[in-house]
């Protein structure tokens, strides 16, 4: 042990154990929420005759389970877990960051009672109503104290590009979710935008799609600059790079969301400016992935006997896969087609399953023996399970997507010779019925993948504590 | 000034300033604390234990 380590700060992981946990909880409900609507799409009674049950009022608690549940807590989990680490300082403030915890399990607790109730704005990804805004807004803002508040108590000279990230998504988040959700309330349940028309539009998908920028991109960046050289044990390939990464990402990521309302009633320069914006992402979205898979340059052994770089490696390739999908799906004539079909989902899911769902997985794997003072997870073999689980259901699901929506696109804008539609919209949706399935088994897989990671942290918890320094810093081997 | 004046010089800072945010970051002085910063996260496993000693005794694997 060095002489330094008396010097050591006592961290507050008691906080990083309860979100991480919950993590993984919360990714198990809210992806078999998607597996629920997903078969739907293929057997529509599975919605018992209930309205509470309806695709229309799942479908947003799907979305708002795995992103702001299961994100989101993976994303509290980490920050606290490197701001601490890297700043070498005690978290700010205890209490507030556990009223953060609670503040947060109490939010997703009354979206999942709200959303099957029909309790909803029907903003997409902002659906909630203003009493859970108001709650969302003071909780962020907690949180914003205590992780600034740590940055600033910090014992290190430099602020590590982690928490660059990390302060840039919580700092945007809360400019987004304030602007978007400013609403006349009439009634406890009902509230209508202050936004009219395509104003409101517009304000929904500049929020939109930065939540994509912010929550889901620059956060979990912030766990890649951590966790991929820490599982690594490498030093990032270009800290250089991952400077000019930060500032060009998120001074453009803010241009890109009238890509979402190309023809429609937006102006026509606004949806050239968020066309060309979003093809512009396109240069430090690579610039990132590279210096993420980069930085196991002469270390691409390791990928082949530790399956949690592998799931960081693999999150990075469907990292730069969607961030080239997308700038080519923003050109208003690749729109013309994609837009409203199947492909849209598929794009989202291999961004939010492939890149953030599989980052945080790797993060959380790599986190949980830390917090919990173990030498590692209790199963490596099971990490490895899920591995497969988690890339076959993904790659299911997006190549069953990307067939469908091309397939509909095309089928949409079908014209007789006498101007009439080919194909009415029914035999369309019957077309796809088998690739439905197909895209239902993919989200079996995923949803298994997480029950074998639930049952891992459960063992891990629960096994003999065995925290040696030598141990745990040892490189993981597949011989558990 | 017009609107379109103003976005014009507008513009031009903006590309001043990330301009100078490569030359900052890529410039030698700066070379050898940004090298310090990758590297400062990996020397840190002395934390592991002493945060997991402070929360109760260690039971050591034999």
């Amino acid at each position: 042990m060095s002489a330094t380590s008396s010097a050591t700060p006592i961290y507050n992981f008691d906080i990083v154990k309860k979100f991480a946990f919950m993590a993984v909880v919360w990714g198990l409900i809210g992806m078999s929420a998607g597996v629920l609507i997903a078969a739907q799409l293929v057997w529509p009674e599975l919605n018992f005759d209930t309205p509470w049950f309806t695709y229309s009022r799942l479908r947003p608690l799907h979305t708002n389970a795995v992103i702001f549940a299961f994100g989101g807590c993976a994303l509290f989990a980490t920050s606290y877990y490197v701001v601490q680490r890297t700043c070498q300082t005690r978290i700010f403030s205890d209490k507030l960051a556990n009223f953060t915890f609670w503040g947060w399990q109490a939010i997703i607790v009354s979206a999942v009672i709200t959303l099957p109730l029909g309790i909803t704005t029907s903003k997409e990804y902002a659906e909630l109503e203003w009493p859970i805004d108001i709650l969302i807004a003071i909780v962020w803002i907690a949180y914003a104290i205590v992780f600034f508040g740590t940055i600033v108590k910090r014992t290190t000279s430099h602020i590590y590009v982690a928490n660059w990230f990390y302060g840039g998504f919580i700092l945007t988040v809360a400019v987004l979710h304030i602007g978007n959700s400013m609403a006349i309330p009439v009634s406890f349940t009902k509230s209508y935008s202050i936004y009219a028309g395509a104003v409101d539009a517009m304000m929904q998908w500049w929020y939109g799609h930065n939540a994509v920028g912010f929550f889901l991109t620059a956060g979990f960046l912030g766990m890649m600059y951590y966790f991929v050289p820490k599982q690594a044990e490498r030093p990032v390939y270009s800290y250089r790079l991952s400077i000019v990464h930060f500032w060009s990402l998120v001074s453009l990521y803010i241009w890109a969301g009238p890509h979402h309302l190309h023809y429609t009633a937006l102006p026509d320069w606004t949806q050239s400016l968020g066309m060309v914006m979003s093809v512009v992402l396109f240069v430090p979205s690579w610039g990132g992935m590279i210096n993420g898979i980069m930085t196991l340059s002469g270390a691409w052994h390791k990928l082949r006997t530790d399956p949690i770089l592998r799931f960081m490696i693999v999150s990075l390739s469907f990292y730069g896969m969607s961030t080239f999908e997308g700038p080519m799906m923003a050109i208003k004539s690749v729109n013309a087609l994609s837009h409203y079909t199947d492909w849209t989902v598929g794009h989202v899911h291999s961004g939010a399953l492939g890149w953030v769902a599989m980052v945080s997985i790797g993060s959380l794997y790599h986190l949980i023996p830390k917090v919990f003072g173990r030498e590692r997870m209790y199963s490596i073999k099971l990490i490895n399970v899920h591995f497969w689980l988690a890339t076959i259901g993904v790659v299911l699901y997006i190549v069953a997507m990307w067939i469908t929506g091309v397939m509909e696109g095309m089928m949409w804008r079908a014209v007789n010779a006498d101007g009439t539609l080919t194909y009415s919209f029914i035999e369309i949706v019957a077309q796809k019925k088998p690739y439905n399935i197909m895209r239902w088994m993919g989200g079996l897989c995923v949803v298994a993948g997480m029950l074998t990671m639930l049952y891992n942290v459960i063992r891990t918890i629960k096994s003999e504590k065995v925290a040696d320094e030598g141990l745990a810093t040892k490189p993981v081997v597949a011989n558990a | 000034m017009d609107y379109g004046t103003y976005r014009g010089i507008y513009t031009i800072i903006v590309l001043i300033v990330f301009i100078g945010i490569i030359w900052w970051a890529y410039s030698k002085q700066s070379k050898k604390r940004f090298d310090n910063a990758a590297n400062s996260i990996l020397d840190d496993s002395d934390v592991d234990k002493k945060n997991s000693g402070k929360e109760e005794q260690q039971v050591h694997r034999d």
